[in-house]
């Protein structure tokens, strides 16, 4: 059963990561897109690690694709399709593409990775994740986790001040 | 772990998807475009972070750990590229790669 709805989750996210690479509607394909991460989602929730599902959730479907879909609506007219790819460049790129996964695939299936038993799989907890985060010890993350704060805090200011700079400019030369 | 479904099915997933990202940033000549490209990319990254971790070494908690990570750098990278490109975007009203001469020297 749970082969069947991870078959179906696989296709539907590769048939639509083709649709979101080439539709040549922005607002089209930023749906697609949004399709594909519910599925990762989805497998996050299906091999137990219901956190990293939650924040795939609300970070990506609720955060990322909101400030896509406005910032689209900002810089471009929706109904203006993009200009369509010369065939030349679409071959290249995919033959480009197919090489790349036929090499890597066959990377994958020939090395031997050491198969746990079924037994041994656990959820990973909100609880553990928690401790995992804030403890400086053996096997804490405290370290990167501050560093991704500062990160995003400075992220957030340089959005606004580079957002903004422009008007700032504006003023500028008005004043002299 | 998914019951009947081994590690080779999710890798060759999430390397398929990792490639459509490629295609898709090598095609497109829009900025915004390019970057959802980049989004397929590091989603198909942080997919494998997790599954290695889940399969392999089910007792660690690195490989879930940095794909939380990843996910936090993704949204400040995609915050700061939409506001550069909304900002350019009031320069030279034009998201297309080709119209980007400001800075070439």
């Amino acid at each position: 059963m749970e082969r069947i709805i991870f078959y179906i989750i696989a296709i539907l996210m590769i048939v639509f990561a083709v649709m979101s690479v080439s539709s040549r509607n922005l607002m089209r394909s930023i749906i697609y897109l949004l399709f594909v991460l519910l599925g990762i989602a989805g497998i996050y929730f299906m091999i137990e690690f219901f956190f990293l599902g939650a924040v795939q959730l609300t970070v990506y479907a609720g955060g990322i694709i909101i400030l896509y879909v406005n910032s689209i609506m900002l810089v471009e007219k929706i109904n203006n399709p993009l200009p369509s790819v010369p065939f030349g460049r679409k071959f290249l790129a995919g033959a480009v593409a197919l090489a790349g996964i036929i090499l890597t695939l066959i990377a994958v299936w020939s090395y031997n990775f050491v198969n746990i038993a079924e037994s041994q799989a656990k959820e990973t907890s909100v609880k553990e994740v928690g401790h995992a985060f804030l403890s400086y010890g053996d096997k804490g993350y405290i370290l990167p986790f501050e560093l991704i704060t500062m990160l995003l805090l400075a992220a957030m200011v340089g959005a606004i001040v580079i957002a903004k700079s422009g008007k700032f400019n504006e003023n500028k030369e008005q004043n002299q | 772990m998914i019951a009947g479904v081994s590690i080779y099915e999710i890798l060759t997933v999430s390397t398929i998807i990792f490639f459509i990202g490629i295609y898709g940033f090598v095609t497109r000549k829009n900025l915004i475009a390019m970057l959802m490209s980049v989004e397929l990319i590091l989603n198909s990254a942080a997919l494998n972070f997790v599954i290695i971790n889940k399969y392999l070494f089910p007792e660690a908690l690195g490989g879930a750990m940095f794909s939380i990570f990843i996910i936090a750098v993704a949204a400040a990278e995609t915050a700061l590229a939409l506001a550069i490109i909304i900002n350019l975007y009031r320069l030279i009203m034009s998201l297309k790669t080709d119209d980007l001469e400001t800075m070439k020297f």
